[in-house]
Parts: C-alpha cells; structure tokens; sequence
C-alpha cells in the first residue's frame, strides 16, 4: 500500500486521537505546572461606631478579590512550578508520617490512600478474573451445545450491564438490611453491616469487578478454546498426558496470547477503577485514583473546580499506569515487530 | 464435531463442572433478577425481611395490585415469545430483507421494533384484554405487582428525555467510531511499515490513559470554548460544554484505540488475495475495500460495534463531567434519583430507573449474542 492512500485511509481516526487524546494530555501536562486564583487586593475600609457626639471611626484594610468593569472577579495564571503536585502528594507529611511509621496517618492523605487502594484492587483481581474467565471457558466447553445459548447468554449479562447500575444493584442487596446482609447474618450469627468499615467495602468491590470483568475474559477464552488443536490434544493423551498436563502443556499455551490481552486490558480498566465507588458509594471510606480527580474536577460548594489539582493528580495517574504497563507493551512490542 | 471415547470425560468431572456452572449463573443473574423483583413491589414488600414477602409482595396485593394465574401466563408466554423471536428470527429476518451494504441499519431496525413491539404488547395491548378476561372469569390476583414506580420514572420524571439523550450519544458514538475505525483498521491491517506499526503502539498507549485525565483536559476549554474559538469562527462559536456532539467527538477519539485494534485483527484474517483481485479488476483501494472488503467484514463491524455501543451507552464519567442538566444521558441522570433517595419509595424508583437501563442491554445481548461469540472465534481472537 502506497503511503498517501494509507495515510488517507488513517488520517480520519489519527486526527480524532491527536485531537481528543493527545492534546489534551499536552495542555494537562501544561496545566498541572499553572494555577488560576483570583487577583486579590487590598481594599480600605472606614468603619464607624455610632456614638454620641463623637463617633470613633478607624480605617481597616481587607484582603478581597479583585473586580473588573463588570463586576467579575479578575482571575490570573500563574506559573507555580511542581507546587500542584505537592499539594496533591503532600510530600512533608508524607515522609514524617513514613518516618514515624504511622499508616493510619499516612492513609489520611488522600492521594496515597486511593493509590494504595487502586494498587491492591487491580493486582487482587487480575489473577481472579482470568482464573474465573478460563474455568468457565472450559465448563461452558464441556457443555452439551443445546445448553451453551442460554449459559453463555446468562454469563455474559454481568459484562453488558452498565457498572453503575450493576454496582448500585449489589449495594441494594447489603446495603443496611438488604436481602444478602439478612442472609449473611442468618449463616454466621452476628450483626454484619457491610457498609460500616472499608475492609469489607473492599471486598464487596473486588467481588462486583470480578463479576462483572470475568464475562470479557470468558468470551475471549472460549472463542479461543475452539480453536485449540484436537489432533495437538490426541497426540498429547497417546504420550500418557492426564487430562491435567494437557490443560498445562498444551491447552494454556495455545491460549497464551489471549492471556496476555485479557491481563492487559483487565489492568488498563482494573487501574482506573472509578464506577464502583460512584456505584456502591464507598468515597466516604474508599476512594480510587480516578475517583481523586474527578473529585476535583466537580464544582464544590462555591462552585470552583479545582482544575490544576485535577491536572497533576491526573499526570500522577498516567504516570502509574504507565509503569504498570511497561512489561507488558514491551511484549507486545516485540509480538507486533516480529510479525511486521 | 463428536468427541472422540478416549477424551470423553469422567462423571465426576461433568457434575463438578455442571454443578460450578449452575453456582455461577445463579451468582450472574441474580442481582439484575433481585432488582428486577424489587422495582415492580410497593416499597413495604420491596424492603421486606422475609425474601419470599418480596418475591410475592402480599402488601402489593393487598393494595389491589396484583396479577392472577393468567396474567402470569401471559407475561411468560410474552417474555418466552420475545426471546424466542430475538434468537430464532430476527437474523434471518436481517439476512433476507436488508441489502447486505446497509446491514448495521437493519439490525438497529429490527432491534429498535422487536424493543417497541415487547412494549406495545407487554403495556398498551395486552393490559386492557387481560383485566377483561380476568373479570370475565373472576380469577383472583395471587402474586403482588405493580408498574407504579416506572410510570413515575418515564413519566412524571421524564426519564425518557435522558432516554432519547443516551440514544443520540450511543447511537453517534457507534456509527463513528465504526466508519472512522474501518478505515484505519483496514490500512493498518494491509500495511507492515513502521508509521503503522507505531500508530499501534501509541493507540495501546492511549487506550489505558484513565478518562479523567482527558476529561481534565477538554473541561476549561469546553466551558470557555465560545471564547476561545470566537477570534476563528466569529459570534457563531458554541459552547461546547454540554452539547451532545462534543461528547460523542470526546467518546469516539476515547474509543478508537480499542476499535482499531479489534478490527485491525478482523481484517488481518480475509485474505490480502482478495483485495488483489479487485485491484487487478481495475477497482481503486478505497472501491475495493468498500465493495470487496467491507461485505466480508460484518461479523467484525457487528462485535466492535457492540463494544462501540456499550461504552458509549454506559458511560457515567465523561457524560456527567462534560454535559449539563438539559442534555443528561440516563447514566447520571439515575445519580439524581439516588441523591434524592429520602423516602422509601424514592428507592424503589431509583430501582426502576435501573432496571429501565438494562433493559435495552438486555434485549441488545439477546439478539447479537450468537454474532458475539461467532465473531470473536472468527476475528479477533486469531489476530
């Protein structure tokens, strides 16, 4: 293919990536190193006492922001350096708190809190959902094939729900007396409230992901598993393999690349894990990254969104995934120029 | 294909791997059925101790709103007829009366009439015959239902103006993302250079990039966008800080990366012999790939498609962030119900408005499932 009729054929999608991916990443790069605030000003003031013949007057100075011809208040931009970013990470309270050994403190700072959180999410479920994804594969394989529509069409409707909803309707089965926390508290015996404490708000998040996360998983190992090689899995059995060394030997090697993509895209989404708390409504006791700037960006009390915290808080999120993401796009990588 | 005796499996590895699959399902499907039951209770029973008061609603039925043993016949029968219809018909409907070009639209048709002919049935036609029958025949209500809380949703709260909202957003996002998305797809499946390789890489970049960071970066330009651009387009630059089209531009480019790569994959697998014929007949590449490729490609269009129309239709992020009150899709417009879950029957509201979401999920799954699971073993995941 000749290149102007490839880049002709590109340059719709390309276009729309440059404009709505790549430079907005640029301007928040920009961003987070800026800060607007208002241009404050001192004003002076004659407040007076009422009094009897003499009224005492003295004059005051207050600090108030500065109003234009309009009567908005003028804002500025200034350049701040990595100071959004300390605001964010609270770099001081974190090492005295790192020093001191004190994690409880250390959790208050929002920022470490949702990082450790967002971490322990993605690395807890990664190994559940693909184990999830493959046992169901493989039952749903051994199935008689009557029976595989209506199990697959069941499977899959966790995957296809919207995650809020699908959040929100497993908050309304333990939420207070819901009918699982009733059920719970009827097999061990105790008071179980599982809204009250962030262990348990954890899990029930880890439980809805895996839900919802090992339907993508199941679909993309089944379509696999039909391809896998019957003679390969004959051949395997005649050199005396049990049914279990061919599952390890040949079976999980065949699928070994769709593995690697599930993994890959279970930790893109997994890392910005963000619909669960909105769902479930955990931002009292458990936030994520992306939760973080999002918090940010909406409007607070006063209506201001906080876009420059937002912006390094943001670049602070890139950053992780991008590590996380290194070994595996170094594989991919290599898969990909191997192939060129 | 018949499973040779030697592979054939032991009993006790068929009742373990039954007996998973039956624990899995009823784990799967029964949160959405819960909510379901729940949505159409009065809130006494919805909220009820006992799971059988909220499976029955005897409070439901003692406020007269109940169904009797033909009504729940009927709503079976109706509920079977759908399915059956949805899996059975419908793609042989689409196959026979729709010229193979214009197929995307077909199945939107058929999808959009098979949901309106479940409503019309299930709301306005059979009600009224049933309630005579039933009267006719003096049959009492045994199981408590009520559709009070949907009536409230769709209408007095005008859910279906967020409804119609989501539509034009999903349905822009899907029709894009799938005409840009094939032509980048296709070139990059038929060029080995290094620039495509490269595009490649930096869209799997951009696919993990978390949406709030974009969202950080369109929101100042969006709110001040009718300033910004008035120096080039004059007193006619917009606002694009709630305007629909924003966000489906916004959702597409956020989308494209996972399109290029799934259909890349699809068009990896037909054979390159099949363009060179149509070249050598004399057709350009962009005829040979619309009149050549692209009939050969549906099963690939119609699975990404679904990823398309999925993340558009559930997106809660950029949708609350970047669109205002007047244009709010029904994914953040459910978070004014629950902000305003007070009462008990709020809750069950909220409840309905969910239960209406999925819905059309549901429906969608029921009929693209087998072009799913079809399409992935075809497509995307040999590439």
């Amino acid at each position: 293919m000749k290149f102007k009729t490839f880049a002709a054929f590109v340059a719709p999608s390309v276009l729309m990536m440059l404009i709505f991916i790549a430079v907005p990443l640029l301007l928040v790069f920009g961003e987070s190193f800026y800060r607007t605030s208002p241009v404050m000003e001192v004003v002076e003031f004659e407040s007076c006492t009422p009094g009897f013949g003499t009224q005492t007057c003295k004059t005051d100075t207050k600090i108030s922001p500065a109003l234009d011809a309009a009567g908005k208040v003028v804002l500025q931009t200034d350049f701040v350096g990595i100071e959004n970013y300390a605001d964010v990470v609270e770099p001081q309270k974190f090492w005295t708190d790192l020093k001191a050994l004190d994690w409880a403190q250390l959790m208050d700072i929002d920022f470490w809190r949702a990082l450790r959180f967002t971490l322990t999410f993605t690395f807890i479920t990664l190994p559940l959902v693909l184990g999830l994804g493959l046992a169901l594969a493989l039952a749903v394989n051994n199935l008689t094939r009557s029976l595989r529509g209506p199990v697959i069409f069941i499977t899959l409707l966790p995957f296809i729900i919207t995650p809020v909803i699908g959040a929100l309707s497993i908050r309304w089965l333990f939420v207070g007396e819901g009918i699982l926390t009733r059920a719970l508290e009827a097999l061990s015996g105790t008071d179980i409230a599982m809204f009250a404490q962030s262990w348990t708000i954890e899990l029930l998040m880890m439980f809805y992901r895996v839900w919802s996360s090992a339907p993508f998983a199941f679909v993309i190992f089944y379509a696999g598993l039909q391809g896998v090689n019957q003679d390969a899995v004959e051949a395997a059995m005649i050199d005396g393999a049990s049914r279990w060394q061919r599952l390890r030997f040949v079976v999980i090697p065949y699928l070994m690349p769709l593995i690697v993509f599930v993994a890959l895209i279970h930790l893109m989404d997994a890392y910005r894990v963000f619909d669960e708390v909105v769902g479930l409504r955990t931002q009292g006791h458990v936030i994520s990254l992306q939760y973080l700037t999002y918090d940010f960006l909406m409007p607070d009390d006063a209506g201001n969104r906080s876009v420059s915290r937002a912006a390094a808080s943001s670049m602070l999120t890139m950053i992780g995934i991008v590590i996380l993401l290194i070994p595996m796009l170094r594989r991919t990588w290599a898969d990909q120029k191997g192939r060129a | 294909m018949a499973v040779s005796r030697a592979l054939r499996q032991p009993l006790s590895l068929r009742v373990t791997s039954a007996a998973f699959l039956t624990l899995w399902c009823l784990i799967a499907a029964f949160p959405i059925f819960w909510i379901t039951v729940m949505s159409v209770k009065l809130p006494l029973d919805a909220f009820a101790s006992s799971p059988w008061e909220v499976l029955f609603g005897p409070a439901t039925l003692a406020a007269g709103k109940g169904l009797t043993l033909l009504d729940i016949a009927a709503s079976l029968g109706l509920l079977w007829a759908t399915a059956w219809v949805a899996m059975r018909h419908v793609p042989l409907w689409v196959a026979r009366f729709t010229p193979p070009n214009v197929i995307a639209l077909g199945w939107l048709v058929a999808a959009a009439v098979l949901g309106l002919g479940f409503v019309l049935m299930g709301f306005v036609i059979l009600p009224p015959i049933l309630i005579w029958i039933n009267s006719a025949l003096g049959l009492p209500a045994v199981l408590g239902l009520t559709t009070q809380h949907y009536r409230a949703v769709w209408v007095e709260n005008a859910f279906w103006h967020n409804f119609l909202n989501s539509m034009k957003v999903t349905l822009g996002v899907t029709a894009i993302s799938l005409t840009v998305g094939t032509l980048a797809g296709y070139a990059l499946a038929r060029s080995g250079s290094k620039l495509a390789f490269w595009i490649l890489i930096i869209a799997l970049v951009f696919r993990a990039l978390p949406h709030s960071v974009l969202v950080t970066g369109y929101l100042p330009l969006f709110i001040n966008s009718a300033v910004l651009l008035r120096p080039i387009l004059g007193d006619a630059a917009p606002t694009l800080y709630g305007q629909p089209l924003a966000v489906i531009a916004v959702l597409v480019a956020i989308n494209q990366p996972f399109t290029i790569w799934m259909l890349r994959s699809f068009f990896h697998n037909i054979p390159a012999d099949l363009d060179e014929a149509a070249r050598v007949d004399g057709c350009t590449h962009f005829q040979a790939f619309r009149w050549v490729i692209m009939p050969v490609m549906w099963p690939g269009v119609i699975t990404t498609g679904l990823f398309s129309f999925l993340l558009g239709y559930n997106d809660y992020l950029v949708t609350s962030l970047l669109l205002d009150a007047s244009n709010q899709t029904m994914v953040p417009a459910i978070a004014g119900f629950f902000n305003r879950e007070t009462t008990m029957t709020d809750q069950v509201e909220a409840i309905a408005a969910a239960v209406s979401i999925t819905a059309p999920l549901f429906l969608l799954v029921m009929v693209f499932q087998r072009q799913i699971v079809s399409g992935l073993t075809a497509g995307a995941v040999k590439g």
